[in-house]
């Protein structure tokens, strides 16, 4: 038990503690050892035994396991990867906040609320109570915006303006859902967890839970990024920092996931409201997947087309929970492999930008030559979250799809697949641009005085010149290997899912699976 | 209990016909007093507890003073007094927001046919206040008043939450506090950058980042 609260509280007070640190070599390795000393600290609370842990407020199940080991990993990664982030940002004194001075060191607020937000994510998954894991995430928004806003430029600034608001609005009517649920209650209820309710399942005011589900939906689907609700997501995780895109990808939209799986948790419990919820959570996902679809094609932002795949998994993940069955064990494994891929993609695209100094897809060309290292692993990173067979994430699309064809569910197994070539090709072609083809300055030198129009000429000309001086006289762009690291070890464990399922992965899985009413897997 | 969401009700349609930003905090401001009394109201004479007490002074301490400050210091520093030229004019949105309330009420009728609720008035209330935020959130060109908008739809969720009567314990309440607390302390900081970066709190201006105008977009980053 005490393990589950020093989880939260340890990054929470290690965080404001680095607010008045003002060594940036202490406060960056004070990151670093919270970031290990939490990975340690969650496997070592998710080993014990399940329902060891079953309070009022914090509980263990196995969908707990499964993403506070996922997100301490990916934090972990994030933070050694923020080691180097940081070096090349140095610290500089902004302007300061509505006149306190400590707030102007945007390094040491990084810092901060990274570890706030380990904090607020931990609240969220390890959470039971609904009104404690609303607070947690809320409390992840609120951590994640100063973060954001790393880069304090006008686009950064809009970001997560848009952001806040966004998820706010979305996360104000998911509160309304919790009241709304906690109306279904009688007094036979003791405990306002999903189990508390499961429990006296038969006791629940059915019209109040359908009104909660629908409230929670929208209100954490905002959060998770389902369409129409995403529009803050491609703004947020093309303009933060890297490593904060990946923890937002990888980390972020699994905890709104987990508040949409705990009260479908409740509704599964009842045929009635189970065929109701389930129904929603297809359309909600088919949706999601079509929109990425659309804005995927000829997108012009390399960051932007990960923000919008990352939609599209958010709508499988939903998908695979509404289809029932063993599509739900499919979509536990679906959610693990996007989080072990899309966070080391996003971490390849910060690589990429501090070379290029572009987020442009058109000014990126020949990474394979210019860098190799991050070039391969793009290329990988690109046949893994697409689904392409080594890899975990096929498998678990793979469940899905049969899943559909077995409950004869036609029309959502065609739009399904249909959606999953759309956004296949839609990204094979952006990754080809910019993987294959010549080295940039070759490219620039030749090309653009046949082809590019006068105005887009002297543009070019600037960022050749940028090239220049980033790329060193354009051969190998240096790679550091703390950049390469997370990344190299995020996709292998990405890949070793999908060619062997550990057993204690797949227990969990299977845990989860039972819990939300699916078979196992 | 019932006067006191009547109140917040009619706080709210005058917040739709207002334009003057310092008349619109005063009246969140007034909402956040009305807010804070509704529980000891709900509560009655016999269930008066420390904890309830405490609870409703520290909500009349952040909502109704120490928010209503920060914003008004937004508000004077951006040298913005009014609201001007909403997408949706001022006559006609609390029109609108009189359409609104009569749409709360028939939700209300139609949650009650399921279930009795203890206080319909309140629920009414808590379901026009969610309706007019986010009216506010949507047709006011100010990024002040978008904040006052979310601000009035947070009222909303909250008064909704008293009138179904959802008690969690103290520590929960205070922790959902303190998160809109600070969420909306969040926003207040982040208008005085948005002041400083555009000399303008107009949030309809912010369009650097969109995939619908791709065509526009690279001519504006080479006019940078």
């Amino acid at each position: 038990m005490n393990t589950a609260w020093a989880l939260i509280i340890i990054p929470a007070i290690s965080g404001l503690c680095s607010l008045f640190i003002d060594s940036e070599r202490l406060r960056k390795n004070l990151l670093v050892v919270v970031a290990f000393l939490h990975l340690y600290m969650s496997l070592q609370l998710c080993n014990g035994s399940a329902g060891e842990l079953d309070g009022i407020w914090l509980g263990i199940d196995h969908l707990t396991r499964i993403f506070l080991t996922l997100t301490s990993l990916l934090f972990t990664g994030s933070a050694v990867y923020s080691m180097i982030y940081l070096d090349k940002h140095p610290h500089a004194d902004g302007a300061d906040l509505a006149g306190w001075q400590f707030l102007r060191n945007r390094n040491a607020i990084f810092v901060a609320c990274m570890q706030l937000f380990l904090a607020a994510m931990s609240l969220a998954i390890l959470s039971m109570h609904f009104g404690l894991q609303w607070i947690g995430i809320e409390a992840t928004t609120l951590a994640s915006t100063p973060l954001i806003y790393y880069h304090r430029s006008r686009r950064s600034l809009e970001a997560a303006w848009k952001y806040m608001i966004i998820c706010s609005v979305g996360i104000a009517l998911a509160l309304m859902g919790v009241f709304f649920l906690a109306k279904t209650t009688t007094q036979h209820v003791q405990l306002f967890t999903p189990a508390g309710l499961v429990l006296f399942a038969g006791y629940l005011k059915l019209g109040w839970l359908k009104v909660a589900f629908i409230f929670f939906l929208v209100g954490y689907g905002t959060k998770m990024g389902l369409a129409p609700m995403h529009t803050w997501l491609p703004d947020a995780h093309s303009e933060a920092p890297s490593p904060v895109s990946a923890m937002l990808s990888g980390a972020l939209l699994n905890c709104a996931f987990l508040g949409i799986l705990r009260i479908y948790q409740v509704c599964v419990a009842i045929p009635a409201t189970a065929a109701f919820a389930s129904e929603l959570l297809i359309i909600a996902g088919l949706v999601s997947m079509g929109f990425s679809g659309i804005f995927i094609m000829h997108q012009p932002d390399y960051k932007r087309m990960l923000a919008y795949s990352s939609v599209e998994h958010m709508g499988i993940l939903a998908t695979g929970i509404g289809l029932g069955g063993s599509a739900i064990a499919g979509a536990l494994l679906h959610a693990i492999c996007h989080s072990l891929i899309k966070a080391p993609m996003f971490l390849l695209a910060g690589n990429i930008l501090s070379a290029f100094n572009t987020k442009k897809v058109e000014e990126v060309s020949g990474l394979l030559k210019s860098m190799p290292f991050t070039g391969m692993l793009w290329l990988a990173g690109f046949l893994a979250i697409t689904g392409t067979p080594p890899f975990g994430t096929f498998i678990s699309e793979f469940s899905i799809l049969k899943a559909a064809l077995q409950t004869r569910s036609w029309t959502t197994a065609g739009f399904y697949l249909l959606f999953l070539l759309i956004v296949f090709i839609g990204m094979l072609t952006i990754v080809m641009q910019m993987t294959l083809g010549r080295r940039p300055d070759d490219h620039a030198d030749e090309h653009h005085h046949h082809t590019v129009a006068d105005k887009a000429h002297d543009l070019k000309h600037d960022k050749h010149h940028k090239h220049e001086a980033s790329a060193a006289a354009g051969s190998v762009i240096n790679e550091e290997f703390l950049q390469l690291l997370t990344p190299i070890v995020l996709l292998s464990l990405a890949l070793i899912l999908g060619l062997y399922l550990p057993e204690y992965i797949r227990t969990a899985i299977n845990g989860g699976a039972l819990l939300l009413g699916g078979a196992i897997l | 209990m019932n006067s006191i969401a009547t109140l917040l009700a009619l706080s709210c349609i005058f917040l739709l016909g207002s334009s003057r930003l310092l008349m619109s905090i005063r009246m969140v401001a007034f909402q956040g007093l009305l807010l804070g009394i509704l529980p000891l109201a709900a509560a009655g004479d016999s269930h008066l507890s420390l904890a309830l007490i405490f609870l409703s002074l520290a909500s009349i301490a952040l909502k109704s003073i120490l928010l209503p400050w920060l914003l008004n210091k937004a508000m004077v520093d951006s040298g913005t007094r009014r609201e001007i030229e909403p997408f949706i004019s001022f006559g006609a949105s609390m029109l609108l927001g009189l359409f609104l309330l009569a749409v709360s009420g028939w939700i209300v009728d139609k949650l009650q046919a399921t279930e009795p609720v203890p206080s319909p008035v309140t629920l009414i209330a808590g379901f026009y206040l969610v309706f007019s935020g986010l009216l506010l959130l949507i047709t006011r060109r100010k990024a002040l008043t978008q904040t006052l908008g979310f601000l009035v739809l947070e009222n909303g969720v909250f008064t909704a939450g008293l009138s179904l009567g959802s008690e969690f314990s103290v520590m929960v309440e205070l922790g959902i506090l303190l998160d809109v607390f600070v969420g909306i302390f969040l926003m207040g900081i982040m208008l005085f950058h948005i002041d400083r970066e555009f000399d303008h709190l107009d949030a309809d201006r912010f369009n650097e980042l969109s995939d619908l105008e791709i065509a526009a977009s690279p001519d504006e980053e080479v006019t940078e």
